[in-house]
């Protein structure tokens, strides 16, 4: 038997039995607003680069569920359920020593990806699964890419704080600072201080950004 | 106030963020009296800021005067001045801006600025009954999904570079497809797309829910200049740049689960777009709503509804405070009139 446990905008998840385990199966359904040439071209790339992408985390360090299947003709991955909370459902109601623990795991994560020359590609507080053991799980690579460009991990930064401003507004940006604390811990002021410069060049080549008034 | 009260108080509202100098006129029920807009046309290439400008500076005295004579009021029947306050082109919003200043002061009466952006989705929730929808607000200038949360339209995506408009018009500039009056540049390529057969491989970026729209328009002018079909290419393009934004408003409504989606922006007329956006919307249980092709693109009406409901709310704007914000983005704008149980 299995359970529908979220609907996404990409993919189903469900939770089932596997081979006497609890996985989660993701399917990447066909998208009908979209030609089914490129619907397949899409859904295939993410199908398979989400797997090697996790499988390098987990060689950068960072805790990524364990990959058990993938069948590229139904565009599913069959992987590891982890139990934990969604980061999402957690952050806001945090006291604030725990949830500078938490921004600051996040950041140390995300940094080793980095390091490891992987972005995420949709680094939200969804993407994240805090374990009772206090390690946090990162999820959802189909965005991800593997490059060690500056520029994608600017954005990649840039995406998490945009996430934080629409979902966690209270505390964004008190959060955002403690994952960048959390980043530098790993790869060090200097290049840490090159992430953030580009993280600010990248809003500021957004649309309608007071910053970049000041300068024109 | 009862309603027949609220159909005799007025608010004209003033649009000047672009190419468009737009008069609206609402009464504080929310009947749209009038409408009128006169937009500049560039005689080659985009908008130039200063052109634009000037074209609005001439055209006001006579969009006013029409406005006024289409709501059959006389200006002392005004109770409110709206303008555009931002984002958008400075020497055009100083012109609305400066419009407004002069009628509200000779008038007596209070001046409201409105951001641009708020208008666009308080025009579209109006004229479809949208209550509390996830918005893709497409323009020529803006591209982005938002939804209301605790006193702000939020912004859930957006585009990392160039506005969706603004990639099919410089499409079709570089194709050589003519600027006339009355035809958007937007609505000749969609014309185009309908008879193009070929999807042409073209780059698909969407990051986060984010999306990069400059990389396409680069490879989409490319392809056509190696010699692909024209018909074809606007074709892929749409369906590239379409599917984009669809992607993340998708993205965006899994997220927030709202219950309406809302087309709003001058791209909403589109046809296509917003076949893929009624697709999604029912796959997610929502309903679909886009606003009337009337008030998709700028126009005052919005600018003057808009300024109803802030000035209802007590919020009016000095004149001191009244110098245009040309990066004014929608999430720094308090909307204390949308109020959700």
């Amino acid at each position: 038997m299995s359970i529908l446990l979220k609907k996404g905008a990409e993919a189903s998840l469900y939770l089932t039995n596997w081979q006497g385990k609890r996985v989660v199966i993701k399917q990447r359904l066909p998208k009908k607003y979209r030609p089914v040439q490129l619907d397949q071209k899409i859904r295939r790339y993410r199908t398979i680069h989400e797997p090697q992408l996790m499988h390098e985390a987990k060689c950068a360090g960072v805790p990524t569920p364990i990959i058990f299947m993938v069948d590229v003709e139904n565009s599913t991955i069959v992987m590891e359920y982890i139990e934990g909370h969604q980061v999402k459902q957690l952050l806001d109601a945090l006291c604030e020593p725990d949830r500078e623990d938490i921004c600051r795991k996040i950041g140390k994560g995300i940094a080793n990806l980095h390091t490891y020359g992987i972005v995420h590609g949709d680094l939200t507080t969804s993407n994240m699964i805090l374990t009772r053991e206090g390690r946090i799980f990162f999820v959802d690579f189909g965005l991800g890419e593997k490059t060690s460009e500056l520029e994608a991990k600017g954005v990649d930064l840039h995406l998490l704080r945009r996430a934080l401003q629409s979902t966690h507004f209270q505390v964004a940006e008190e959060c955002f600072r403690l994952v960048l604390k959390g980043y530098g811990e790993v790869v060090g002021a200097e290049a840490s201080a090159t992430v953030l410069a580009k993280v600010k060049e990248i809003e500021k080549r957004g649309r309608y950004v007071s910053e970049r008034q000041q300068e024109t | 106030m009862a309603d027949d009260r609220l159909a005799q108080r007025f608010c004209l509202g003033i649009e000047s963020t672009a190419d468009d100098f737009g008069v609206g006129v609402a009464a504080f029920n929310g009947n749209i009296l009038a409408n009128i807009s006169d937009g500049y046309v560039p005689e080659a290439g985009g908008i130039h800021p200063r052109e634009a400008a000037r074209h609005h500076a001439e055209v006001a005295d006579k969009v006013l005067l029409e406005a006024l004579v289409r709501a059959q009021l006389k200006p002392r029947d005004l109770a409110v001045v709206a303008f555009a306050q931002g984002p958008g082109l400075g020497p055009c919003l100083r012109t609305g801006a400066t419009v407004a200043r002069a009628l509200a002061s000779y008038l007596h009466i209070p001046l409201v600025g409105v951001n641009h952006s708020v208008a666009h989705i308080e025009i579209g929730r109006l004229k479809t009954g949208a209550q509390d929808p996830l918005t893709l607000y497409a323009s020529g200038g803006n591209t982005m999904v938002t939804a209301y949360a605790s006193g702000r339209y939020r912004i859930f995506g957006e585009t990392l570079d160039i506005a969706l408009g603004n990639c099919l018009d410089v499409f079709a500039r570089e194709a050589g497809i003519k600027n006339r009056k009355g035809i958007p540049l937007g609505a000749a390529v969609e014309q185009l797309a309908e008879k193009g057969e070929k999807l042409i491989p073209l780059p698909y970026v969407v990051k986060g829910m984010d999306m990069s729209l400059s990389g396409l328009l680069t490879a989409a002018t490319a392809a056509l200049q190696k010699g692909a079909n024209l018909q074809d290419v606007c074709y892929s393009l749409q369906e590239h740049a379409f599917s984009m934004v669809s992607e993340v408003t998708e993205r965006a409504l899994a997220h927030t689960e709202k219950q309406e989606v809302l087309l709003t922006g001058g791209v909403a007329a589109n046809k296509r777009l917003q076949v893929m956006l009624k697709i999604i919307a029912s796959e997610h249980d929502a309903q679909f709503m886009v606003v009337p092709k009337e008030f998709a693109s700028d126009n005052g009406a919005m600018i003057a509804w808009t300024g109803v409901l802030a000035y209802m709310r007590g919020l009016v704007t000095p004149v001191e405070e009244s110098f245009v914000k040309l990066k004014w983005r929608v999430d720094k704008v308090d909307v204390p009139w949308v109020i959700h149980s």
